[in-house]
């Protein structure tokens, strides 16, 4: 490295120590440059995904007020994937090329959504868990160095408290009806409970990334903190419901004030993440179909678009 | 035929009175259809009275490499503020 790039350097990391935002247009380090690129486009295919599960059971839904409900989360999902393309974009990086990486299965997204939603009871265990980790790792991004990551993250948490408070409202719904239907909330429990917790990635000293991107403030805290903050805060909520978190090990420490909790299935996390999931080959499919039939829409607009404007110019002229 | 639509800047006032705001951006095939997405995308929940679109494209920036000439001249001339001027308590309603 010359003089000069280290000089560049020492000036971002000084910004960044001072509680500065870097934006689009300022120097960056290429690599902070590609780790956010990389980041915010596995969070953006998360939300792109994450409709899918959820889409599921749109047209099943128990009620009218239930079905607008879920409607309305699924389309905040596609908003917040945009607001999420946009900020990645702002990186240098196109829509279509990140589209290729999400279709062509070169780009992750988050490993929760290769499970399958079975029953009407995973909607709101969805809601509860899989949002419920996801606010808390996104109340953190509100505060991540990167000024458009960290702008859309605002949004997103604005938006996001109604999705977790519906699934909850599912689930004590279902907890307080026949015992078939709190069977069914308990079945959702144990299925959501252990890959809502893998969320979070691999434990600190398993997670290559962690070290760099705390000093680069792109993550306020680590994979575990943020675990255990989720675990601390979900098991009152279980315990209210009447709901029994699938783990023997679960117990509260009181020298720590948190709960110990026991291993979890790291061999099962990398299997899904490498592709090996329940849905992973579903997801892809549904989403090169939705693209590859939504093409004639996306040229039939830019067509049009098009003649609009060559008029236009023949009108004036 | 392989086109990526054109990136907008979406700019919303809130309610009569306060001045529209960036809120981000989206793509779209021309103004009409941007001014729809942003409804779709940024108004879901009334945050909005009015939309500006501005193909971003036509956003000159200026460069944060030259902010310091541009922004530091600003930073010594405290004369420019009231709380330069030194007045006994007495004076009111200044």
């Amino acid at each position: 490295m010359d003089n000069k790039s280290r000089n560049l350097e020492e000036e971002f990391q000084a910004r960044i120590d001072a509680g500065e935002n870097i934006e689009a247009k300022d120097w960056m380090p290429e690599k902070y440059r590609k780790t956010h690129i990389r980041q915010i486009s596995q969070h953006a295919h998360s939300e792109v995904v994450g409709m899918l599960p959820e889409g599921n059971w749109i047209t099943r839904a128990p009620s009218l007020r239930r079905k607008v409900a879920l409607l309305a989360k699924v389309q905040d999902e596609a908003g917040h994937g945009l607001y999420l393309y946009s900020a990645a974009e702002t990186l240098g990086i196109s829509r279509d090329e990140l589209m290729e990486q999400l279709n062509s299965g070169k780009a992750k997204y988050s490993s929760i959504f290769n499970y399958p939603s079975l029953t009407w009871a995973d909607m709101g265990a969805i809601g509860w868990l899989v949002d419920g980790a996801a606010i808390i790792n996104q109340v953190m991004l509100t505060k991540t160095s990167y000024g458009p990551y960290a702008r859309a993250m605002v949004r997103i948490c604005k938006e996001e408290s109604f999705h977790q408070r519906q699934g909850y409202e599912i689930m004590l719904t279902l907890c307080n009806g026949t015992e078939a239907q709190k069977a069914m909330a308990q079945d959702a429990l144990n299925r959501w409970w252990w890959p809502s917790l893998m969320m979070f990635g691999p434990r600190d000293e398993e997670s290559p990334h962690t070290e760099q991107s705390m000093k680069w403030k792109i993550k306020r805290k680590t994979n575990d903190e943020l675990r255990q903050q989720f675990i601390d805060q979900t098991v009152p909520q279980a315990d209210l419901l009447g709901l029994t978190i699938p783990d023997k090990d679960l117990k509260w420490n009181d020298e720590r004030g948190s709960y110990d909790f026991g291993p979890i299935d790291w061999e099962e996390f990398w299997n899904v993440v490498k592709g090996n999931g329940l849905c992973n080959r579903k997801r892809l499919k549904a989403r090169n179909e939705a693209w590859d039939n939504g093409k004639w829409v996306r040229d039939a607009a830019v067509a049009y678009a098009e003649k609009q404007a060559e008029r236009k110019v023949s009108k004036a002229g | 035929m392989k086109k990526e639509w054109p990136i907008w800047e979406i700019f919303i006032r809130s309610k009569n009175g306060l001045e529209h705001r960036h809120v981000g951006s989206l793509h779209a095939a021309d103004a009409e259809m941007a001014i729809q997405n942003a409804r779709d995308v940024y108004t879901r929940r009334q945050e909005g009275v009015s939309v500006w679109v501005v193909e971003s494209k036509h956003i000159t920036a200026s460069n944060p490499e030259k902010s310091g000439e541009l922004f530091e001249p600003a930073k010594d001339k405290v004369y420019r503020h009231p709380t330069f001027y030194n007045l006994p308590d007495e004076v009111k309603h200044m």
